[in-house]
């Protein structure tokens, strides 16, 4: 027997709350790579820097978050962080901190990923050029700002930008703070109306199209930085 | 702050004879046991898509082309709930299906969905660990007089796999990570019995400390199994294989 479909539920109204949810995925996946990058290339170069408790501290960092299932990161500041902020800061019972909870959550722990890919790029950058920059005269923090992380960040945009589009589809995630993101807002519709086939298989067609346009263009990005 | 800390929870009755140490332990089991399952869909499926993503037939190759696309655009989460709530509606037996023991389904569904999700990546290890191989290896065989297929079976996919141990090393410990996804349809494992310990015992910090800490001893474990691995099977001349 073939499924009856209907998708008369993505009316106007529908559309328009989904765009808010998708508003919502697309903030949080902004908020998370800006201060993800910044994060990450603070805890890089602690990680290739001569002091060993620094080293220590970034390694630990970004190794403890990579070990830990993204859920349980969310579940860890959903569910645990907040009662404390609750507790020391003696806040309302009513304020709804989960997009708080969840902005920093996502940016922590993509800082780990993105350090490890900008501590790779700039690995890859032949070491006379930060001989070459000190020969020169510049300090050692001129010569990272000046020649090694434009050079590096030439290099690595592809892959930051790569992990950007997964860290939009992990954003899907928050569904476990009932947080009303894109897919978060698909499944409460389809839910009311008794057409969560419909609507998850349109959420999931979105994220398809949206992540297979970006990375096409990922990719030729890539090529034209590769030469 | 005060916070009342008390370890002993865990050696508490739970339920009928249980403590809720045996509720972490049987979600870890779960755990340990829907990332082993998914991991054999994955790296066997994974396997048959790399290959026929480096043969010359174009067909065959847009068609694993087509396959990792579509699985690594779409977020894991979405994945999952098509497996568990669409595919029982639009498959023609999906009324048996839906008969099945809610648990059966929700571990079905979690092992299809992870399975067919890590063997889009593990596909492109494999690509690019056969196209890493010296293109004279393939030639060689050829000209032995093996098949294409006897190439594959015996050069190529042997001597890339003892290559490929630390990519798909880190795919397995992304296997046991994504598989916390699973709690999001009702399946008891690791993640879940985190989050029914904090209702149950009002203790949050131990109950997701203990969880966290299993879930670290899962990763570890694995990393000095496939460290061990990779020693054995490391091909000496290498520059893996130091």
């Amino acid at each position: 027997m073939a499924y009856p479909f209907d998708f008369s539920s993505l009316d106007r109204r529908n559309l328009e709350i989904l765009g808010e949810g998708m508003a919502l995925s697309l903030e949080i996946t902004g908020v998370a790579v800006v201060i993800g990058i910044g994060w990450g290339t603070l805890l890089a170069t602690m990680r290739l820097s001569s002091r060993r408790p620094l080293r220590w501290l970034a390694a630990g960092y970004v190794n403890l978050f990579r070990a830990i299932p993204l859920v349980m990161v969310l579940l860890w500041f959903f569910l645990v962080v907040p009662r404390l902020l609750q507790r020391t800061l003696h806040l309302p019972a009513d304020t709804d901190l989960r997009l708080v909870s969840a902005l920093v959550a996502f940016s922590l722990f993509e800082a780990a990923y993105y350090s490890e890919i900008i501590r790779a790029g700039i690995q890859a950058v032949p070491k006379g050029q930060l001989a070459a920059s000190l020969a020169l005269g510049m300090t050692y923090g001129q010569s990272m700002r000046l020649v090694i992380l434009p050079q590096a960040l030439r290099h690595m945009l592809p892959l930051l930008l790569t992990q950007a589009i997964v860290l939009f589809q992990d954003t899907s995630l928050v569904y476990v703070s009932a947080l009303a993101d894109f897919f978060g807002q698909a499944y409460g519709i389809g839910e009311r109306d008794g057409r969560i086939v419909e609507l998850l298989l349109f959420a999931g067609a979105t994220y398809l199209v949206m992540c297979v346009i970006a990375s096409r263009m990922v990719q030729r990005l890539a090529r034209r930085v590769g030469r | 702050m005060s916070y009342h800390w008390h370890w002993g929870v865990f050696l508490e009755q739970a339920a009928r004879n249980r403590t809720y140490l045996d509720w972490l332990c049987s979600g870890a089991w779960i755990t340990l046991a829907l990332g082993l399952v998914s991991w054999t869909i994955a790296l066997g499926l994974g396997t048959v898509l790399g290959v026929l993503r480096t043969l010359p037939s174009r067909f065959w190759s847009g068609l694993a082309v087509g396959y990792v696309d579509l699985f690594r655009s779409v977020p894991l989460l979405v994945q999952l709930f098509i497996w568990y709530f669409v595919l029982p509606e639009l498959l023609p037996h999906g009324d048996t299906i839906k008969q099945l023991p809610p648990w059966l389904q929700q571990a079905g569904a979690a092992v299809l969905c992870l399975g067919t999700f890590t063997a889009a990546r593990v596909c492109e290890q494999v690509r690019s660990g056969i196209a890493a191989l010296p293109r004279d290896l393939e030639n060689a065989g050829l000209a032995l007089g093996l098949t294409r297929a006897e190439t594959y079976r015996h050069v190529l996919l042997p001597v890339s796999f003892r290559l490929l141990v630390p990519p798909l090393t880190s795919e397995l410990l992304n296997v046991f990570k994504n598989s916390a996804v699973a709690s999001t349809i009702g399946l008891l494992d690791l993640a879940a019995q985190g989050r029914q310990l904090l209702d149950y015992t009002a203790q949050p910090y131990e109950s997701f400390i203990a969880v966290t800490l299993l879930y670290l001893a899962i990763n570890v474990a694995v990393m000095l199994l496939m460290r061990w691995v990779e020693q054995r099977w490391r091909i000496p001349g290498y520059i893996g294989g130091k």
